[in-house]
């Protein structure tokens, strides 16, 4: 008696597991149907060029003959090559001038605009900061080309105040074209992370601020205790974007130096495109683009993994 | 309802896109394919031949053509002469691409190996396209039309051997017309620094140039940003003629064997023009002047001596009418021979053209009609080349054309005819000349080095 019940709970249990199971079954399957156009799209526009990259870097290939296989010797090529060192080393430069800086005085920014400028005034400064997001980088990069240019406006400037000796072509100078691309890159990133950040201040209690306003605190140590541990999220969110940014940086470079003088200002995304298509050394210009998405992942996973909440 | 995705989902989604992936790449095979439709490689001259002599006379016949062409931006020649073509042959019309210098020499190769290939194209460099089988063999062309009773230096340049080098071999380029370089002046500033004859000698040059510094101008203005690649190659060149014989820079250029562009002559050449540049003949901000904004300043009187090709005479007469001059860089002894850069505007037609008669005769018909001539020297500001009994158009009074034509009549009466260095390989000038030029100017690479590191750079290339 007892056993029959058992095995027609058993039953039921294992009748309601089925349906539910189907249900859920069916469910899954719509999810991976709903999601497969997607991944179809993503997959044959990014995987599969990713793929093809990792297959051509083992080749030495000029894009019309018949490849020929070199195995790693294009990685070693590009570890040991002082020229091609060289340009990765000037694309980790450019993090201090489109990462460090924006993200910094990005904090500063709109802390002012927060505590001071509300209302109209902080439309204006955040819209202003903004226009350059805006403007596409080839015509960012001719601008500036003129700007920087031994007669353009910063040399007019300089001689206005005195500083004559100091003008020259920013941009055609050894020792100031990278710093000077890097400016560039600051200004067009700059009114992205403020704005990113004013968004994220917006998150954050105002009643902290009244707690430790009761209790002493002033402005900086406000910014210091509340702020910035507040914008967490949104500052790992600004160094992932303008790192990569950084690293992979082409439309500045190609519109206002073309790598030159020399190669002070060669960075990999534009070497790349040098190799593959003027050299028309596929393979290497393939493995050097292995090369620096590992590199990119290498910094992003940990700010990505520090910049979690916690308990997340 | 949020479906809590196990492990096991997460790696059989995994899997799927994996699956996804691996069914795209199989479809191209294990090893890396090169696009379809790729000719074979052939460096040797059968099976691409033009038509035999013997058969009927070329022309673009009576049937609507659609000339499929591919142009060089800034450079106004052709298009005038494809609308003067259309107006002889009304039958033919033009779809005419075009783009920049660099840019071409970057997207030739894959115009060329597409499914629909120019009938005709403007061609920076040759010797690549012609070893990867792109370009069509005009051998055929050359004695349907008569182009051997032209002079031989005509052709030459355009000439690839079956190992690859240049200046022998079947023909695979056209020229539109033969441009000569050398010294562009501002007659006013020229005359302020005494100048009242062109110099005749290296030595008087430079003393010109000091006389020019002294007197507050800027002796030469020049480009060297890397958009436009270094302009400091044309002085470097003229300087290597002046000092040594024309033959091993040819030979260099046209990839002959054991060919060197580190030599003593040529050293000795460089020597000179590091010595301008520390003297401060050339801009401050030459490296990040680029080919345009170089004339244009030019054209606003900044600068007394520019060096440049006779392509931009019309814009020199536009600029400054009746105020620009021009002579031969001159040799380094009193009497020596004249030497310059002399190149046609070469264009190609494609293996795979479809109309690629109807292209030849359009390259036939610019060296031999008299409007077509005309043009040439009106508008392209060079001699239009062709047969030697044919004359040469006159160019309008005041033009500085007349002093390059005249120019380039003392310079092909010494045989000193030179292609560009920048065009030894594909990339020469962007990866060699261009970067070390700009080391150079900014004080980061000495005469010696320059040459060294360029050589290197060309024997690399070479090797690939």
């Amino acid at each position: 008696m007892i056993d029959r019940s058992a095995a027609q709970t058993d039953r039921q249990r294992r009748a309601r597991r089925t349906s539910r199971s189907r249900k859920v079954r069916r469910e899954t399957l719509l999810g991976f149907l709903f999601v497969l156009p997607a991944v179809a799209i993503y997959a044959v526009f990014v995987l599969l060029p990713l793929a093809l990259t990792v297959q051509y870097s083992l080749y030495r290939w000029d894009g019309f003959n018949v490849p020929v296989w070199v195995g790693l010797s294009n990685y070693e090529n590009v570890l040991t090559d002082p020229d091609l060192l060289n340009t990765i080393f000037n694309g980790f430069r450019l993090i201090f001038f489109f990462s460090l800086i924006p993200v910094s005085l990005g904090l500063v920014v709109a802390s002012v605009i927060r505590r001071s400028a509300t209302g109209g005034l902080g439309n204006v400064a955040r819209t202003v900061l903004f226009l350059p997001q805006v403007i596409p980088l080839v015509a960012a990069g001719i601008v500036w080309s003129v700007v920087l240019s031994l007669t353009g406006v910063v040399n007019q400037l300089l001689t206005a105040i005195g500083l004559e000796g100091v003008t020259r072509a920013w941009l055609g100078d050894f020792d100031t074209a990278l710093p000077a691309v890097g400016l560039i890159g600051t200004w067009v990133l700059l009114g992205l992370c403020t704005v990113l950040l004013l968004t994220g201040m917006t998150k954050i209690d105002p009643a902290l601020y009244e707690a430790a306003r009761i209790d002493g605190a002033g402005a900086i140590q406000e910014f210091r205790a509340i702020t910035v541990p507040g914008l967490r999220q949104e500052i790992g969110v600004c160094v992932t974007v303008t790192v990569i940014l950084a690293l992979r940086s082409f439309d500045i470079v190609y519109v206002t130096t073309g790598g030159g003088p020399g190669l002070a200002t060669m960075v990999p995304g534009l070497d790349i495109y040098v190799l593959a298509f003027q050299a028309r050394a596929v393979g290497v210009a393939s493995a050097l683009a292995v090369v620096l998405i590992v590199l990119i992942l290498v910094l992003i996973l940990p700010i990505q993994y520090l910049s979690r909440e916690k308990g997340e | 309802m949020l479906l809590a995705f196990s492990r096991s989902r997460r790696a059989l989604g995994g899997l799927a896109v994996l699956a996804l992936i691996a069914t795209a790449c199989s479809g191209s095979g294990s090893t890396p394919t090169p696009p379809p439709a790729t000719p074979t490689p052939a460096a040797t001259t059968e099976a691409t031949a033009a038509p035999s002599p013997t058969a009927a006379p070329i022309t673009c016949g009576t049937a609507p053509v659609e000339l499929n062409a591919y142009f060089e931006t800034g450079f106004d020649i052709p298009f005038k002469l494809s609308e003067e073509f259309t107006k002889q042959f009304p039958n033919v019309t033009w779809k005419i691409s075009q783009d920049q210098f660099t840019n071409l020499t970057n997207a030739t190769p894959r115009l060329l190996a597409s499914d629909t290939p120019p009938d005709i194209i403007r061609l920076p460099t040759m010797v690549s396209l012609v070893k990867d089988g792109l370009l069509k063999n005009l051998d055929g062309y050359v004695t349907a039309f008569g182009w051997d009773k032209w002079p031989a230096s005509q052709l030459l340049q355009n000439r690839v051997a079956a190992d690859g080098t240049r200046g022998s071999g079947s023909l695979y380029a056209a020229g539109l017309n033969y441009s000569m370089t050398g010294v562009f002046y501002n007659k006013k500033l020229a005359t302020q620094i005494g100048m009242t004859t062109p110099p005749a000698t290296v030595a008087d040059f430079e003393a010109l140039l000091a006389k020019a510094k002294t007197a507050g101008l800027q002796p030469i203005m020049a480009w060297n940003a890397s958009a436009s690649g270094g302009g400091l190659a044309f002085p470097l060149q003229n300087l290597m003629a002046a000092y040594g014989p024309t033959q091993p820079i040819n030979d260099w250029i046209f990839q002959a064997k054991g060919a060197t562009i580190d030599t003593p002559n040529n050293l000795t050449a460089a020597q000179h023009l590091e010595q301008w540049v520390k003297a401060g003949y050339f801009p401050k901000d030459v490296n990040a002047i680029e080919y345009t904004a170089a004339n244009s300043r030019f054209g606003k009187g900044e600068g007394v001596f520019m060096f440049n090709g006779d392509w931009q005479n019309a814009v020199y007469d536009k600029d400054q009418p009746g105020n620009v001059g021009f002579f031969a860089f001159p040799s380094a002894t009193a009497g020596g021979k004249l030497a310059a850069m002399s190149a046609p505007l070469t264009y190609g037609i494609a293996t795979k053209a479809k109309n690629a008669d109807c292209a030849a005769f359009f390259l036939n018909w610019v060296a031999t009609n008299a409007t077509a001539r005309q043009i040439n020297v009106a508008i392209g500001g060079s001699n239009p080349g062709g047969p030697s009994d044919l004359p040469v158009p006159p160019a309008a009074a005041g033009s500085v054309t007349n002093d390059t034509l005249a120019g380039g009549a003392q310079v092909a009466k010494d045989s000193g005819g030179m292609d560009f260095i920048a065009n030894a390989t594909g990339s020469i000038f962007a990866q060699g000349w261009t970067p070390e030029l700009q080391k150079m100017v900014g004080g980061k690479q000495t005469a010696d080095g320059l040459l060294k590191a360029v050589q290197a750079e060309y024997v690399k290339e070479l090797a690939q």
